[in-house]
């Protein structure tokens, strides 16, 4: 009952997306269909592992009755968990579906179920097409063979013939730029070579479908990129693309549709923007990211003598960041050994290399501090155009022109590469400044007068 | 690449399976590139690790030969059906090195590809399958030795040698059948892989590799017959020297053989589908 009823719910949220009314315009066979997939493991079972022969053979003649203990009551269900529960979602041909949710939301257990590397416990799901499937890069790859020998190998365990890898070998090198090393055994590569041959093979896998754990979490950002756009090229083939991750931003850039897991369960399945910012929604947990500055030494001797920083604390929605387009907020809190006027907080964000973004400072007639007293500044900033990366924190304490405390780079915070609305943002880049501002051009011919 | 609209797709169904599953032998053969793979990079390894390569594969046979030779012929005069005691041990040491490294070998052959299992599907027989390859190439390799040794001791192969594939094929199902329902169980209970050894110390002691099969007592040969090796190797030796076959010895190997051959898959194939819970 219970199945039929979600996976009918599964398919009204399809339908809803506007993607898919503008795009299929004639009804298609899914690629994908899980109609009510459960997983559960059972506690006691994987244990099993690491226990011996001799438990087994206990367990086996205990079994009798444990088996009359479970029909009468029941008392064995709670050793078990449910990492699936009654999951049912389908993807299209040529869509990119995102699946996100937090550590232990059942993700990997769906992909590893979908890749059948285990089996669901109920349910049933239909995949049309050749299946590839990428779980890690590399899988096989041994440390003794030379990039070619490795090639083919890998290349066959993620499912590809012989005459296959033959044919797109030359391209498979160029994609990994190692064509000088491909004979030398990659354990003498760097680990940039060896992942970039490793995803290599992966990103040449042919099939109609295909499923991808967080693979792209490695390799350098030009690589990534690249790795993106061969994606991206596939699903443009008509592919179904099953892309599972916690990089928001990834999922953001890559999908066109996001399936929100939590605690087993499908939470929310809709077009990306709306289903990262649900997810979003539900985890803003106030988070904080906070510093005690009390023990650290100070530059100048007499620094932190009158009043000094206690703990400055970055306030965020999520704990990893804030989002491009969101509010700063710091909260700073300070002590006083002596009676000051006119008390000055600091606040400066660097970027990455050293260099002054942009500094916030408290108003320096409001605050009077007196001796063993504790204060605490709250400052909020408005959205002003920061751009994703990473910023280095400094704070100081002043009155008039005088420093009584100063500690640089004490920490960092970092701008997420996503907007409050869930849409993907670059970066930013060295050459264009850190923060983007909108700038009304007009553009318009003037007669005459050319150089 | 070239696949057309019109193409239908496969379909592939993912259920819940539940009890005993017969081996799906199509599926095997549709991975049999993988398998060749496999077998490579096994081979391929071995060469590079290993300074002496191929040599291994007399060496190990050949020194257990000489121990023996010494120790069994020589000291303790153990009869070998009237032919050199050296060229009688090797010729049933080679289908037993084969059996035992083929056994060990498919037995951990699960726990020891852990990162592919977790990682990949393919059919799991395929991986203790393949743990038979490298065995087979150094039985190739060992048997060219032999065939050097008749030559020396002057022994001409008879038309008994055509039969020889039959006993290879003997003893390579043996070890594949006991080897992955060994691997099953050692993925499940560690304890396993301690037995491992000490019962293949063991089971060469319980079988005519060192001994002919002859210098077994009259009344006690039925029971001996249920070792399936016994009709590996013995045949297996008389098919390389030309001795005379022993019937009822050969049919109830392969009668045992097929039987143990099919539980031991069997019961792969039932713990198989729990395996990437487990390890």
């Amino acid at each position: 009952m219970q199945t039929s009823r979600s996976a009918r719910e599964g398919l009204k949220a399809l339908h809803g997306t506007p993607f898919e009314a503008s795009e299929q315009s004639i009804p298609v066979t899914p690629a994908i269909r899980v109609v009510g997939v459960s997983k559960r493991y059972q506690l006691g079972q994987t244990d099993a592992a690491d226990g011996s022969l001799r438990e087994r053979l206990v367990d086996l003649a205990k079994a009798p009755v444990r088996r009359m203990r479970h029909l009468s009551g029941g008392a064995g269900a709670a050793e078990s968990f449910w990492a699936l529960d009654d999951v049912a979602f389908d993807v299209q041909p040529g869509e990119v579906a995102g699946v996100i949710g937090r550590n232990g939301a059942g993700k990997s257990t769906l992909l590893k179920i979908l890749s059948r590397i285990t089996d669901p416990t109920r349910g049933r799901i239909e995949l049309r097409g050749r299946v590839a499937s990428l779980l890690e890069v590399g899988t096989g790859f041994h440390p003794d063979l030379t990039g070619r020998e490795n090639v083919f190998l890998n290349g066959a365990i993620l499912g590809m013939g012989r005459a296959e890898i033959r044919r797109k070998f030359d391209a498979i090198v160029d994609f990994a730029e190692v064509a000088k090393f491909i004979e030398t055994p990659v354990k003498h590569y760097s680990s940039g070579m060896y992942l970039r041959l490793a995803f290599a093979v992966a990103a040449h896998l042919d099939g109609e479908i295909l499923l991808v754990d967080e693979v792209l979490a490695v390799g350098d950002a030009a690589f990534q990129r690249k790795c993106l756009d061969k994606m991206q090229e596939v699903s443009r083939g008509g592919r179904a693309v099953l892309f599972i991750s916690h990089n928001m931003a990834a999922v953001a850039a890559l999908c066109s549709r996001a399936i929100v897991l939590e605690g087993g369960r499908v939470m929310a399945d809709a077009p990306v923007a709306d289903a990262v910012r649900s997810y979003l929604e539900h985890h803003l947990a106030e988070a904080a990211a906070g510093w005690q500055l009390g023990g650290i030494r100070r530059a100048g001797d007499d620094l932190g003598d009158r009043v000094s920083l206690r703990h400055v604390a970055a306030v965020m929605a999520r704990r990893d960041g804030f989002l491009f387009g969101e509010a700063l907020h710091f909260r700073v809190c300070v002590h006083a050994r002596a009676r000051l006027d006119h008390v000055r907080c600091a606040i400066g964000l660097d970027n990455i290399y050293g260099g002054r973004v942009v500094t916030f400072t408290s108003d320096p007639e409001e605050v009077s501090v007196l001796p063993g007293l504790c204060y605490e500044f709250d400052v909020s900033v408005p959205p002003f155009g920061l751009l994703p990366g990473k910023y280095l924190l400094s704070a100081s304490l002043l009155s008039g022109e005088q420093y009584h405390d100063y500690l640089v780079h004490f920490g960092a915070i970092r701008v997420l590469p996503i907007d409050v609305g869930g849409e993907p943002r670059d970066e930013a880049r060295i050459d264009q400044g850190p923060i983007a501002v909108r700038s009304i051009w007009l553009a318009s011919e003037r007669e005459g007068m050319p150089a | 690449m070239s696949r057309t609209t019109a193409d239908p797709l496969p379909l592939r169904v993912i259920e819940p399976r539940a009890g005993w599953a017969p081996v799906d032998w199509a599926e095997l053969w549709e991975f049999r590139e993988l398998l060749g793979f496999l077998v490579w990079r096994d081979v391929k390894l071995r060469y590079k690790q290993t300074v002496l390569g191929a040599v291994w594969a007399v060496l190990q046979p050949a020194a257990t030969m000489l121990m023996f030779t010494l120790l069994f012929g020589r000291w303790a005069k153990m009869p070998s059906d009237g032919l050199p005691y050296s060229v009688f041990a090797f010729a049933g040491l080679i289908p037993w090195t084969f059996f035992a490294n083929g056994l060990s070998g498919a037995a951990f052959s699960l726990s020891g590809n852990t990162h592919l299992i977790s990682k990949v599907y393919f059919p799991r027989l395929l991986i203790a399958l393949s743990s038979l390859g490298t065995g087979l190439l150094d039985l190739l390799v060992a048997l060219s030795v032999m065939l050097a040794m008749m030559v020396w001791f002057g022994i001409a192969p008879t038309a008994h040698l055509a039969a020889l594939p039959i006993f290879v094929a003997l003893t390579a199902a043996m070890a594949f059948g006991i080897g992955s329902a060994l691997a099953a169980m050692c993925a499940l209970y560690r304890d396993v892989r301690y037995v491992i050894p000490l019962v293949v110390q063991l089971w060469m002691f319980a079988s005519p590799v060192i001994y002919p099969l002859g210098f077994v007592p009259e009344g006690w040969r039925w029971a001996f017959y249920l070792n399936p090796l016994v009709g590996a190797i013995d045949g297996f030796r008389s098919a390389l020297l030309g001795l005379p076959f022993n019937w009822p010895a050969i049919a109830a190997a392969w009668a045992v053989a097929i039987a143990i051959c099919g539980a031991g898959l069997s019961y792969f194939r039932r713990v198989e589908r729990r395996l990437a819970d487990f390890i």
